[in-house]
């Protein structure tokens, strides 16, 4: 590369960056913020990655609702959260810009591309004003580049390339000032594209010259007055990949039915933002891994009910409205004692909601979402590399106690990646099963003393012929039962046996002051990281901040009232109206304070501040 | 399957405890010849598993010695899908009713068949909800007063037959629960044949719906039923003096002795074409005698068995699957 010293660009150390790239859903955005993502990880930094996808597919291009966009921070530490708001915004065009400039940081910086400012553009944003005018940027910091005119100005004598094929590898080039910026090499990148591409090296040719040009451009154009350097974070030794939540979750159930020796059996109706987990298990059918695409939701629980009873590791995925057609064969899972795993990939409500948003408010339907007395076990994943452990988590539950068990994700996580630590498969936790297979005095609901589990079998195993059903059972020969003591027994100890799980998962942890303080804050699932975010923040500044975060939701962990009990305040902050806090309020007569926000949006860390702060005074 | 070399008998298939249904109903008949034919399978007990949903039909697995599921309202064939489809080795059968299956459970009804799961369907049919005492079903005749049609009802029934050869059913016969003998060809027919088989049996409610199949099993059947035998002509009647010929593309009755033998249809439950076995399904009005016996058989890949073989294809082309080598692939990077 024929890059010339600049000795005017200073470098500059950075903790963390916060970029968003946004674009037209054609732009190329999903693809760039990625190759970012990577480039930055394989440089040794914590990432964590979300994309925001137009809910239209293919809104009119140059719009408002066209606009896709993603987010990446990276840092010298663990990052935990893709950020509040953007330290960078790529803007490809007017109508990306517009939809964007207000959550850029005060000191934050814009770069659009000049190219795609042109009158009708304009227009189709809808500004009325002039969109780079101080008062329309308020009064942020803009890089204006021509990135369009460039890249086609760098791909002159590419002929066999149409122009609009040029115009395509403009994401290149802003790629290539990015990296230029944040002092990257192109390495990951160069293999991406060379294998990406490998059937069409002029192609690769081309967009790793744009790329470079990219570079050159930023450091030529005297646009930029300073370059940022990002330190590795100290993670964990180990291989990392990438993974988005719910390719996490798929991975996860598929390691759970490995090392619980089964065949992994998926029932899955398509529903937003669900069905990647669906589409990625059907990747694996070298795993001998079925994946039935059912004619809806109800037939996506009912035909892994069915292999569950067949013997299958079964699992069906879905979001919540998908969660509220299956409520019915949730309630056969649990009367037939089968295992199940569910997922539900919670996006924002009631009915159809916000499909394509985040919301953490299908707890209180987890929990009773069923006629009659109906537990289920309920966990929920922390982040989208959690995902994969905690799909794991109710493979086992599932399995060791014969019991369905729901798995909470969200649209956030689902979607969301960050880096995952690839695991050693064998330190993974054993889960082979045992079928019965002794025909001998075999009793249907006669139960382990410990786990209160009965036994599986599977049909078609010799001499162990029997019915189940979902009319009440009898406690050990499980044929129907309508006496009232035995209801009385069967209700009880199916509630036991779900309550009994206590005694088989992790207590509830301290971040921050093991033996108590002012401040406990509590949260479950997917806002684990602004929580751990903000608190690190108080903790720096002496403040007596804790948290406590919850992937056991039910039953809660057995120290959870001895935790609360430690603090001043408990402040209980959730993505709904307050559902877990009315939970552990019931739970434990205690009181809490519920902090909840409901836009369709991860809180960010002011959000926190306002209840925390008042608490603290 | 050979009578003589089976060492089951009915009793292996009979499990302790008493059957439930209102004496004279038509599910014991339907019950004793589906035993009869389970037994002559030569297969132990322990290799079938009896599905159902709910309704008084839905009892049907706890009456069997077999492996059985009693699931929710609707839902048979969805569950037995999972089953059959996860265990092929399986005879997988599935007990259901007029209500249950084309009502509630009609989704599931369209796909199981659509997607050819190997699995025997017996829909015993007594055109009315009986479990819940006496509501009009999808089957219910137009018009008639029922607990929640007290005027009559106002809608038209669906023809089991017709809908699932028009969803392009591989197996589809029609029986009534009066005729033993002729139940237990068409259940062994539909356990050989590989797909999803439907037996519809006109069954008799004698609380809620008695003698809703007169017309078919009453003392004038033979004039208003016709036998479908493969290979043979349309002939029936009492004195065997009627014919089915063709009609432009509608179905007519003659006097047999008033057409040229070569104009009287000849039944070919194997055709390939479902025209033929559409066109007599059509044959659901008054003026039109029932047909009986199978309609359609003919052999497609099954749900269950593709399923299998494209897992076997897959894991040839691309090597048995390994955990670890699947996590570490894509992108990676090391730290440390
Ligand atoms: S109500 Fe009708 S269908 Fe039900 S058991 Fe009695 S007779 Fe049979």
């Amino acid at each position: 590369m024929n890059q010339i010293a600049n000795p005017n660009i200073e470098t500059t150390e950075l903790e963390k960056v916060v970029i968003r790239f946004a674009g037209d859903s054609g732009d190329g955005m999903q693809l760039t913020g990625n190759q970012f993502t990577g480039t930055a990880a394989n440089d040794g930094n914590d990432v964590v990655t979300l994309p925001d996808f137009p809910s239209e597919i293919r809104a009119p291009a140059g719009t408002i609702s066209g606009v896709s966009g993603f987010q990446v921070q990276f840092g010298n530490q663990k990052v935990n959260t893709p950020g509040d708001f953007p330290d960078v915004l790529i803007a490809m065009n007017p109508a990306a810009l517009k939809n964007n400039v207000k959550d850029v940081t005060r000191d934050g910086l814009i770069i659009v591309d000049m190219d795609s400012f042109n009158e009708k553009s304009i227009a189709k944003a809808k500004y009325e004003t002039d969109p780079l005018s101080p008062e329309s940027l308020m009064h942020k910091k803009v890089i204006k580049a021509p990135i369009t005119s460039q890249t086609l100005k760098a791909l002159e004598g590419f002929d066999k390339m149409t122009k609009k094929e040029k115009e395509r590898c403009k994401n290149f080039f802003t790629l290539g000032v990015l990296y230029w910026l944040y002092d990257r090499k192109i390495d990951y990148t160069e293999h991406w594209v060379n294998r990406k591409f490998a059937k069409k090296p002029h192609l690769a040719e081309a967009n790793i010259k744009v790329l470079k040009e990219g570079m050159i451009f930023a450091q030529n154009s005297g646009l930029f007055q300073s370059r940022y350097k990002i330190p590795q974070a100290p993670l964990p030794a180990g291989t990392y990949r990438s993974l988005t939540g719910n390719e996490a979750t798929g991975l996860g159930l598929l390691a759970a039915a490995e090392r619980a020796g089964l065949k992994l059996f998926l029932g899955s109706y398509p529903i937003t933002p669900a069905t990647e987990i669906l589409q990625e298990l059907a990747q694996h059918k070298n795993f001998g891994a079925i994946t039935l695409q059912a004619e809806d939701e109800i037939a996506g629980i009912c035909t892994a009910l069915g292999a569950a009873y067949g013997g299958a590791f079964a699992c069906t995925t879905t979001s919540g409205p998908g969660l509220a057609l299956k409520s019915e064969a949730m309630g056969l899972a649990v009367i037939t004692e089968l295992p199940l795993v569910i997922v539900n990939v919670q996006r924002g409500g009631p009915s159809t909601g916000l499909p394509t948003k985040t919301e953490q408010a299908d707890l209180l339907q987890a929990m009773y979402g069923r006629n009659g007395e109906s537990p289920i076990p309920i966990l929920a994943a922390k982040s989208p590399a959690d995902c994969f452990y905690q799909a794991f988590e109710a493979g086992r539950i599932a399995l060791k106690y014969m019991t369905p068990v729901i798995l909470l994700t969200d649209g956030y996580l689902g979607n969301g990646s960050e880096a995952f630590r690839i695991p050693d498969v064998n330190e993974l936790p054993d889960l082979t099963v045992k079928f019965r297979t002794d025909p001998e005095n075999y009793l249907p609901y006669k139960r382990d003393p410990k786990t209160l589990a009965r036994e599986w079998v599977r049909p078609g195993t010799p001499g162990l012929a029997h019915r189940l059903g979902g009319l009440e059972k009898d406690a050990l020969t499980g044929c129907v039962s309508h006496d009232p003591d035995n209801h009385n027994h069967m209700v009880r100890t199916r509630a036991a046996k779900v309550d009994g799980i206590v005694n088989d998962i992790p207590e509830l942890e301290i971040f921050g002051d093991k033996d108590g303080g002012e401040v406990l804050i509590v949260g479950w699932g997917s806002t684990y990281g602004q929580i751990r975010n903000k608190v690190n923040k108080y903790r720096k500044e002496g403040k007596s901040v804790s948290q406590a975060h919850f992937t056991h939701i039910f039953p809660f962990p057995k120290n959870t009232l001895e935790v609360f009990k430690k603090f001043k305040h408990v402040v209980v902050a959730e993505i709904n109206l307050g559902q877990l806090n009315k939970l552990l309020r019931s739970t434990y007569i205690i009181d809490t304070i519920s902090l909840t926000k409901i836009q369709g949006k991860p809180f960010t860390e002011n959000e926190i501040e306002v209840v925390v702060d008042d608490l603290l005074k | 399957m050979n009578i003589e070399i089976s060492k089951f008998t009915k009793k292996d298939f009979t499990p302790d405890g008493e059957v439930k249904w209102c004496s004279g109903c038509g599910d014991f008949s339907i019950l004793a010849q589906a035993q009869k034919v389970l037994a002559e399978t030569g297969r132990s007990p322990d290799e079938f598993a009896f599905i159902s949903g709910i309704g008084c039909s839905s009892r049907f697995p706890y009456y069997v010695n077999s492996y059985g599921y009693h699931t929710i309202h609707g839902r048979a064939l969805a569950v037995a899908t999972g089953t059959k489809t996860f265990n092929p080795d399986l005879s997988v059968w599935v007990a259901m009713g007029d209500g249950d299956g084309l009502s509630i459970g009609g989704n599931h009804f369209l796909h199981a068949v659509r997607k050819n799961v190997d699995l025997v369907c017996i829909l015993m049919d007594n055109r009315i909800y009986g479990l819940t005492k006496g509501q009009f079903s999808p089957t219910t005749d137009k018009g008639q007063v029922t607990k929640t049609s007290p005027y009559g009802t106002l809608e038209s029934p669906v023809d089991p037959v017709s809908l699932t050869l028009g969803i392009g059913g591989s197996f589809v016969a029609r029986a009534t629960d009066r005729n033993p003998k002729e139940m237990q060809r068409i259940f062994k027919a539909a356990y050989e044949h590989k797909g999803f088989s439907l037996v519809h049996v006109l069954q008799n409610c004698v609380i809620f719906n008695d003698d809703c199949f007169n017309r078919e099993t009453g003392s004038e059947k033979l004039d208003n039923t016709l036998q479908l035998v493969q290979g043979e002509p349309m002939i029936f009647g009492k004195e065997n003096d009627k014919a089915i010929v063709r009609d432009g593309f509608s179905p007519k009755v003659v006097n047999k002795a008033d057409v040229d033998p070569s104009e009287i249809l000849v039944h070919d439950e194997n055709a390939d074409d479902p025209g033929l076995a559409l066109f007599l399904s059509s044959m659901n009005k008054p003026e039109l005698p029932t047909p009986l016996g199978i309609f359609r058989k003919v052999s497609q890949g099954t749900y269950d068995e593709d399923t299998h073989l494209q897992l076997k294809e897959i894991t040839a082309k691309k090597g048995k699957g390994d955990l670890q080598t699947l996590l570490n692939s894509g992108d990676t990077w090391k730290v440390g």
